[in-house]
């Protein structure tokens, strides 16, 4: 099993279990009104001075890792007529621009699957982990949109496909950053070498998925920094087949409620062991003098909050229960809270601290991976065996070989 | 600037604007010596855009890459290779270089308008109004096997291709209404509704139906480059460019291509210094005359050694000629190869490559060049290579000021990332006293920076008309 649950030395000789705490920093919350109890004006939303503060509190409030949401927002369903739906900037430029000026916090955008080219958000998914100094992730959306696959002019893709197309993106994702062996960069004088085109390997993959595909690679990028990024996915987005062969790091579970959460956490784990598993959790706190049942009552009657995940209303003290009894056997919990500006600062003050008092909490180490804190090792690239073999055998003539 | 010798209305500006183009592919940077850094690191990019933007550089510019490029059927071991996406690495340096523009080279052909044009709004709302979007077409099959399209595209196709996509971009870059979005978090809708409207297109390559998700940005839209060169190109920049990123820095040919571009400015229905044009160049440069020429002999050697020379020439043999000497007369034996391909990353269109071959070897003989020297001199584009000291070279771009031949140059530094060092610290300060270069940044952003006015919102029904006429003129 991966964990991050690394053996602490705590205070008593009985060993805690450590995990991760992951936020959503999409738009001004994930309330669909959240934007109307937001600190700055609608427009600032959408510009990088916000992205900035709102991933450097994260940081500084011990979140080990922040998410990016994507794709279209949900049409008129989830508001009165459109009235709570911002804008949103790209979020893998998001995850990117935070890059340069975060030192630990991991970065993880959601990136589409469906309607997306495999080629380029591999690419792009690969340089993120460059400017983040290997703190990248991937976490796989599946449109089910009909505008998503309208707005490119695809045919739309029903829900019975959705895995197959992620599958299949993530296997290009994988074997592209696979496809420049570590030491493919040689830079050797001597022969006048920059590559080593025998560390080079085309992927060729194939998919049948839907009107099908080829990708011939290789990548145009080297090596990801952590070799292969940490691939999360939704559990029920990929089939067990594929969570078992390996194509999801870790699956994030939801429940109708917070009491339901242990069950699914206990099944995901059971599916995969080799997966990390993330709870997801909706969050109001008591906040500025306002009980946090008042406080959803208020922005409920803007937008009612229609999510699937499961929700906790209630005190601090009471939110730190409950993360550290989820932390006992979860890896990490996501959480989605319902105003950043405000939700943000209560988790930031009272408790992130109150849980690392507890020792629950796995340390933050500068300079560490996504992989690190997924307790993941970097894999060797898959090609780097078949290199060894081919090249003892079969001596392929090129320029570069004189 | 009275003797302009442009015309059809043509005002130089009498300033020049730099670009920075950090190319990560082929044999222009050079990686051999010890000074050579990383060319995927953040940190190269982090310092050479830092440096650049105390220089005032206007523009950061990134290439794109879709296929690695080939050398007889292998990935092509000899030259700097492995780039990340322009997008990402440009949203990553908008947080730590704050003035200068973001310039993403993207392809009309792998992308979709919908999808692109999302993310370049994304990104020129993030920075603050400083992104642009370098537009490039391509149509091989061999590209396109990276690819869910594929190769799909004629090539007589790609720029009426690349013009319907880039007027759908446009329309969704346009389509919010100004001031759409609430003031304060008191008000009733986050946006008014239907303040966006919906783009659809309906073309021979694609379908569009899309409610674009993002507001105009501070430069109200991402700024237009392009660096086509055939009629049909420079026809296309005409009309929808703000800058060209030409292939012409020499100045008598800068000043032909000016002459041209204005023509056909004029005719699309713009302005005479609508469309401003940076041609790319490499700087080498030293205290002294002599001292930039021994740098500059340096600099080829690294550049073009023996081993690129050959390569180069297999290239266009498309065998292996391993058997001819580097300091030796062109190959005598020829090609295998029907004809030049650009799918090999060597930039060169359809040339028969028996023709070419005679040709070079003409050439070579005539000039008495060996392999290694006719490379370096075809490889190293002399035209767009500025030798000398930092005085020669800025009285020369003075004079490119002072005629309005160019409105800046977008250097590709041959060493990274130091490469803009000398030209920041040296050249820029005599541009200056020159009175050529500017000594603030303009405004905050690329567009300001650039001198470009704010484009007239297109409306469906001028663009319907315009890609008619495109469409015929094609």
């Amino acid at each position: 099993m991966s964990t991050a649950a690394t053996p602490s030395t705590g205070p008593s000789t009985e060993q805690v279990r450590q995990g991760f705490l992951a936020l959503e920093l999409d738009g001004d919350g994930a309330h669909p009104a959240a934007w109307r109890k937001a600190r700055h004006s609608p427009a600032e939303l959408l510009d990088g001075t916000r992205v900035r503060a709102t991933v450097l509190a994260a940081e500084s409030a011990g979140f080990h890792v922040a998410t990016f949401a994507d794709g279209s927002l949900p049409p008129a369903a989830d508001s009165v007529d459109g009235r709570d739906v911002p804008g949103r900037l790209n979020a893998l430029q998001r995850a990117a621009f935070a890059g340069p000026v975060t030192g630990s916090i991991v970065l993880v955008p959601e990136v589409d699957t469906v309607y997306t080219e495999p080629f380029h958000i591999s690419t792009q998914l690969a340089s993120l982990d460059y400017v983040s100094g290997g703190r990248a992730g991937w976490l796989v959306a599946a449109s089910d949109q009909a505008v998503d696959a309208a707005a490119v002019g695809r045919s739309f893709v029903s829900a019975d496909g959705l895995g197959r197309e992620a599958a299949d993106s993530i296997e290009v994702g994988r074997r592209l950053w696979d496809s420049w062996e570590d030491d493919a960069v040689i830079r050797d004088v001597a022969t006048g070498r920059y590559l080593d085109v025998d560390k080079l390997h085309y992927v060729d993959f194939e998919s049948a998925a839907g009107a099908g595909y080829s990708v011939k690679g290789p990548s145009i990028i080297p090596r990801p920094l952590q070799g292969q990024l940490p691939v999360l996915a939704p559990a029920g987005l990929l089939g067990a087949d594929q969570l078992s062969a390996g194509a999801a790091d870790a699956v994030l579970v939801s429940a109708p409620t917070p009491e339901l959460l242990a069950g699914e956490i206990a099944e995901a784990r059971a599916a995969v062991p080799a997966a990390a598993v993330i709870a997801e959790l909706d969050v109001v706190l008591d906040a500025r003098g306002q009980s946090a049942v008042g406080r959803l009552a208020e922005l409920d009657a803007h937008t009612p909050w229609q999510s699937s995940r499961a929700r906790f209303v209630g005190t601090a003290a009471e939110l730190t229960e409950l993360l550290a009894s989820v932390l006992e056997t979860a890896d990490g919990v996501r959480l989605h809270p319902a105003v950043l500006d405000v939700d943000l600062e209560e988790l930031a003050q009272l408790v992130l601290p109150a849980l690392r008092r507890r020792g629950v909490l796995a340390a933050q180490q500068p300079g560490s991976t996504f992989r690190d804190l997924l307790g993941l090792q970097r894999p060797a690239s898959r090609y780097a065996a078949a290199t060894a073999t081919e090249s003892a055998t079969v001596h392929a003539p090129s320029a570069a070989d004189n | 600037m009275k003797d302009t010798p442009i015309g059809n209305g043509f005002v130089p500006s009498g300033q020049l604007q730099l670009g920075i183009f950090f190319q990560g592919v082929n044999s222009g940077t050079v990686w051999k010596s010890p000074e050579s850094g990383s060319q995927t690191d953040f940190e190269s990019f982090r310092r050479i855009a830092q440096t650049a933007e105390r220089g005032l550089f206007a523009a950061f510019f990134l290439g794109e890459g879709l296929r690695l490029r080939e050398h007889l059927g292998r990935p092509h071991a000899l030259d700097v290779a492995g780039r990340p996406d322009a997008q990402t690495m440009l949203a990553a340096l908008a947080s730590v270089a704050t003035r200068i523009g973001l310039v993403a080279t993207q392809n009309t052909t792998y992308n979709d308008p919908a999808d692109l044009a999302h993310r370049l709004s994304s990104l020129d709302l993030l920075s603050g109004g400083r992104a642009a979007w370098n537009v490039v077409t391509t149509d091989n099959a061999w590209t396109g096997a990276n690819f869910r399209r594929g190769g799909y595209l004629d090539h007589a196709d790609r720029y009426v291709h690349a013009e319907a996509f880039v007027n759908t971009a446009k329309r969704i870059w346009d389509s919010w209404e100004d001031g759409a979005i609430a003031e304060t978090p008191g008000a009733s809708a986050w946006a008014a509704p239907g303040s966006a409207r919906p783009v659809h297109h309906e073309g021979k390559h694609y379908t569009v139906d899309y409610v674009p998700r993002l507001p105009r940005s501070a430069q109200y839209r991402p700024v237009l480059f392009q660096a086509g060169d055939s009629p049909e190109g420079r026809d296309f920049a005409a009309r929808q460019a703000d800058v060209i990123f030409s292939a012409h820095p020499r100045l008598d040919d800068a000043l032909d291509f000016r002459r041209d571009i204005v023509e056909r400015t004029v005719k699309a229905g713009r302005g005479a210094n609508d469309v401003k044009i940076m041609p790319a160049s490499e700087f080498i440069l030293a205290a002294t005359p002599q001292e930039a020429l021994e740098k500059k002999d340096w600099v080829r050697s690294l550049q073009i050694g023996p081993e690129q020379a050959i390569a180069y020439l297999e290239q266009f043999w498309g065998r292996e000629l391993q058997g001819f000497d580097p300091d030796g007369p062109l190959p005598d034996i020829d090609p295998v190869v029907e004809e030049t391909s650009e799918t090999r990353g060597s930039g060169f269109h359809g040339a028969k490559a028996k023709q070419l071959a005679d040709q070079w070897r003409a050439e070579a003989k005539d000039k008495g060049l060996s392999i290694r020297q006719f490379v370096s001199a075809r490889t190293s584009r002399g035209d767009s290579s500025f030798t000398g000291s930092y005085t020669e070279v800025a009285d020369r771009l003075a004079e490119y000021a002072r005629t309005g031949a160019v409105d800046g140059f977008n250097i590709s530094p041959w060493l990274i990332p130091t490469g803009l060092d000398d030209i920041v610290n040296h050249l820029v300060p005599e541009l200056q006293e020159r009175g050529v270069y500017p000594t603030e940044y303009a405004g905050s952003t690329l567009r300001e920076n650039l001198g470009l006015a704010t484009p007239v919102r297109q409306e469906a029904d001028t663009i319907r008309l315009q890609l008619t006429v495109g469409e015929q003129l094609l």
